[in-house]
């Protein structure tokens, strides 16, 4: 098997049978446990003398062993660069999960987030003394409130299912106060999970709404669905089936015409920023996912941060802390009792100890800085063009569902029906593409297609890598058809094969137990 | 733009290949009433490097950094030093850039660090497991409330008045439109044991209380024995949920787990993490092994791939959203995953030895400070007993104390005013922590400024 310049990619079997006696096998390197390699009598830190006093801790000392190795410097370095090569990271290649836009993180970002007037000040100094900081929030603020055309924006939720509760409980709090129990949300069954757990977090029961034939939410069926028991509809647009919502607008003059409210899940905001303004749509909050959109790192897991925007409607019910403009700078106002803005009297509280992911609320203004309102429009354009180059480089080898309904926006979604005959699953041809030194795509989601295949490349990857990607997954195609066995047990060249996941979960070890 | 590879000749050649003809017929889905035509106004056009560096560094420069000053700020978020290699290490690209480790077999780096972390955390809170991290200590306790629920079927919480009011606060937004009871109340400035109302919790257990939630060293600084909290919980099948907001503290003090905690939860941010002006933060989970299916967030646990080898994965998710939607423990997704790498570094640099003396280093700086301010004509020093902060009575309301000392270039602390507005018996309280950072020079300024203030 070539790669586009001739060279050979499948690795000789006779390379793959040399044994090591360190288990390494060149530039892979195993690594053991910290607790395996690191010792209670070692330590990686100097530390100043500890002065003689009579201690004030009434005897409540911690007598026993805790079990904390440690290990020197040197070796700490080493264990966690040697952790860190068993990783696929963006830096490394294109990472196509679809719905988690995993776009280049500039590294600008990562030197703002570390100035020390951003990274070393406390969140209860005195107000005067962090004016530059509430300054930034209050900008970023504006910018998020401007791109997305909504008079209002929560700045204190941490990643996008935080900023989904924020969104609800200003719902459940605008409907209170108008004395209007209502039970009920919708969600597409194509909605991310996070959506009916935090509608049910909020206490209300959740009923999906099915989706129609070309991917979009069934309007008729939301329609029939709504009335005075429902307080408010989930919905994502553009969609996870990597499609905009053409009827959105009549669907949130409808819900409103009910009496309930309209939540967007902005996770797909990267496919529009800039080109359309989900308020323009009726929508009454939205999360925006920093770590999505705005390019701040997601860290293998997280941080995140997610900013809620409201319509004038839900205004008045953002959570505290807010910021607001005074005579001579800025005011964080943190508490009921001391607020006096007539916008945010109804305030339904605090959702985090302090006043939100400043680490990233840095990041994301760099970025957006950058950009600027005409290179965030590019953004949008680029990742739409590159998600259907992909759409249309593969829809003769793979089943792309919804192709036929027209162009989709940041992701295309495949079906697993191209794999009907081999055996394979979904799942094996996403790990066959580990082999070709790829991440695979988000698999098995949205729900409302079999065997789904979520690819989004974003908006910083060149047409030479998205050529490399579609060059291998037409490869993979034609391969599985001649030996589908080698895709049963992929990755064979992984830092490690499958993993069984059934023995983790039925007898879990969740920690490292010492040696009896 | 600097961020985007494409070429116009690039976008052209896709174009053809789509078969689209310009841009524009890629959004034909939206409707004609949203759709722009131009960049949004109101915003400024890309800008080079040189100069979005240059606008927030003037915004970064009008901030007083704690490194720069005196500096006694505590309250849930502590200054200490964090070892050069920390930082370097979690930009590695392949930890920054990752995502959650869905394809275990290319992100065994992260998956084996959080078995690490886990391991961590567990012990150092003296439990059996912990997950893989929470947003922060906040949320981590609003979320072990709801777990006493479903494990014990009972919904009244007693919440111990030594609990951060933001913590008190957070649980109160997130019970307010569920049928949970919380039972709060504010402190009291009581000399030798400020916040302690242990007695009056033990009294309040009943047949209907899922749970105790009390915080160790509490938000005035005062460190308790929970044991006989742990007991009376336990006589009346409800749980003890201890809340950690300074976890230097757990290389000097009693782990919650010693004294008989169900769960525990912490603001890790003092291991490994900056101040970061309030965020991210790393929030940490743990309990009994027992219980391990009603927790929230990630698990990471140990497997073998199909060769044999020591593997890790993603596992215990069916308690999890994505899988259980509506059902789940819990609605959280992305953690604090970085964040979990920091600390875990910073704690291998530790170590035991290096945990015991950092902890026990700033307790007796604390002690220290503590001696020479309570000597302070009419200060008095309401905490006795304490780890590494403690509350003062001034004399005067020590809002406009605290201000008068920023004034002087001092960062002294925070007024209990601002945690608790408008309760007139707390306004003259100030708390005050000391970490290895303060030097002489600087107890020196405090001390000095104080004086003035006050005079």
């Amino acid at each position: 098997m070539m790669n586009n310049q001739g060279r050979v990619t499948r690795i000789a079997a006779s390379d793959a049978a040399v044994e090591t006696f360190t288990g390494n096998r060149a530039l892979m390197l195993e690594e053991p446990l910290l607790f395996e390699r690191g010792s209670l009598e070692n330590c990686g830190v100097d530390l100043p003398d500890v002065p003689v006093v009579q201690d004030r801790l009434a005897g409540l000392g911690r007598a026993r062993v805790i079990g904390l190795p440690a290990l020197s410097e040197p070796e700490t370095v080493r264990h966690y660069t040697r952790l860190s090569r068993q990783n696929y990271g963006i830096d490394l290649g294109i990472f196509p999960l679809g719905s988690c836009t995993m776009k280049h993180n500039p590294r600008l970002n990562e030197k703002m987030a570390r100035l020390p007037g951003f990274a070393d000040i406390h969140p209860l100094q005195p107000q005067a003394t962090v004016q530059g900081a509430l300054q930034l929030i209050d900008t970023l603020a504006t910018w998020l409130k401007t791109l997305t055309g909504m008079p209002e924006v929560a700045m204190s939720p941490k990643a996008g299912a935080h900023g989904e509760l924020c969104g609800m409980l200003a719902i459940r709090a605008a409907l209170e106060a108008r004395g209007d129990a209502r039970s009920v949300v919708l969600v597409p069954e194509s909605a991310h999970g996070t959506n009916p757990a935090t509608a049910a977090f909020c206490g209300y029961a959740v009923e999906n709404i099915p989706a129609n034939a070309r991917g979009r939410v069934d309007v008729d069926a939301l329609l029939a669905r709504l009335g005075p028991d429902v307080a408010a509809v989930m919905i994502t647009n553009p969609n996870t089936c990597g499609l905009f919502e053409p009827d959105m607008i009549a669907i949130c003059e409808a819900v409103h015409a009910a009496g309930g409210f309209v939540y967007c899940d902005g996770a797909n905001f990267n496919a529009i920023v800039g080109r359309v303004r989900p308020g323009d749509l009726g929508i009454d909050a939205m999360h925006i996912n920093l770590h999505k959109t705005f390019s701040t790192p997601h860290g293998g897991g997280g941080p995140g941060s997610g900013p809620v925007v409201f319509s004038a409607a839900l205004a008045p019910f953002a959570p505290l802390p807010f910021i607001r403009k005074v005579k001579d700078g800025f005011e964080l106002v943190e508490e009921m009792q001391a607020r006096q803005s007539k916008d945010h009297d109804r305030s339904f509280g605090r959702m985090v100890a302090f006043h939100g992911q400043m680490g990233m609320f840095v990041r994301a203004l760099a970025y957006m800085m950058s950009h600027g309102a005409d290179g965030l429009r590019l953004v949008a354009e680029d990742a739409v063009l590159n998600a259907n180059y992909i759409l249309a480089s593969l829809k003769d080898v793979f089943t792309a569902p919804f192709a036929h309904t027209g162009p989709c926006m940041h992701e295309a979604l495949f079906s697993d029906d191209f794999l009907d005959g081999t055996g394979l699953t979904t799942l094996d041809f996403a790990k066959a593409m580990i082999d070709e030194g790829f991440h695979p795509m988000t698999m098995y989601f949205p729900l409302v297609v079999h065997g789904a295949m979520l690819v989004e490349p974003t908006e910083t990857e060149s047409k030479a890598s998205l050529d490399q990607l579609v060059g291998a997954l037409r490869s993979l195609a034609a391969r599985m058809l001649e030996a589908p066995d080698a895709f049963r047990t992929s990755p064979h060249m992984a830092p490690r094969r499958r993993l069984d996941e059934t023995a983790a979960a039925r007898k879990p070890v969740l920690g490292y137990r010492d040696a009896a | 733009m600097r961020y985007l590879p494409l070429t116009q000749p690039d976008r052209d050649a896709m174009l053809r290949v789509i078969g689209a003809p310009d841009i524009d017929a890629l959004f034909a889905d939206v409707p004609e009433a949203a759709r722009l035509a131009a960049p949004i106004a109101g915003l400024p056009m890309h800008s080079p490097e040189m100069q979005v560096e240059r606008a927030l560094a003037a915004m970064a420069g009008r901030n007083l950094t704690a490194g720069t000053v005196p500096f006694f700020v505590g309250g849930g978020a502590y200054k200490h030093h964090v070892p050069a290699s920390v930082d370097h290490l979690i930009q590695r690209g392949e930890f920054l850039t990752s995502y959650t480790p869905y394809q275990p077999e290319i992100a065994q780096g992260t998956l084996q660090v959080l078995f690490e972390f886990q391991t961590q955390v567990a012990r150092l809170l003296g439990m059996e497991v912990a997950n893989a991290s929470m947003y922060d200590g906040s949320t981590a306790m609003t979320e072990a409330v709801f777990m006493a629920r479903r494990v014990t079927r009972r919904a009244k919480a007693l919440v111990s008045a030594g609990v951060h009011p933001h913590y008190v606060a957070v649980l109160n937004t997130l019970t307010r439109f569920t049928d949970d009871e919380v039972v709060t109340a504010k402190p009291a400035l009581a000399s030798g044991k400020p916040g302690d109302d242990l007695d009056s919790l033990i009294a309040g257990i009943d047949g209907r209380t899922s749970c105790v939630v009390v915080q160790n060293p509490n938000v005035l600084g005062h460190i308790a024995d929970l044991k006989p909290l742990a007991d009376a919980c336990h006589a009346a099948g409800a749980l003890l949920i201890v809340v950690v907001t300074e976890v230097v503290s757990l290389g000097a003090v009693a782990s919650p787990g010693e004294m008989g905690a169900d769960i525990v939860v912490g603001e890790g941010q003092s291991i490994g993490n900056g101040l970061n002006f309030g965020g991210p933060y790393l929030g940490l989970f743990a309990t009994r092994e027992k219980f391990v299916r009603q927790m929230p967030g990630r698990l990471c646990g140990e497997t073998v791939d199909a060769d044999g080898k020591r593997g890790f994965v993603l596992t215990l998710s069916t308690r999890e959203q994505h899988i259980r939607r509506e059902k789940a423990t819990s609605n959280i997704c992305t953690n604090s995953g970085l964040c979990a790498l920091a600390f875990s570094i910073h704690l291998t640099l530790l170590g035991e030895l290096g945990l015991r003396k950092l902890a026990m280093l700033n307790h007796a700086r604390a002690v220290q400070l503590a001696e020479r301010l309570g000597r302070i004509p009419g200060v008095e020093l309401v905490t006795t007993q304490f780890f590494n902060e403690f509350t003062l009575r001034l004399p005067v309301e020590a809002r406009p104390v605290i201000r008068k000392l920023a004034e002087r270039q001092v960062l002294g602390g925070i007024s209990l005013g601002r945690l608790y507005p408008g309760v007139a018996a707390l306004e003259n309280g100030m708390i005050v922590a000391v970490t290895e950072t303060a030097t002489d020079a600087d107890f020196d300024a405090f001390e000095d400024a104080l004086d003035e203030v006050l005079a």
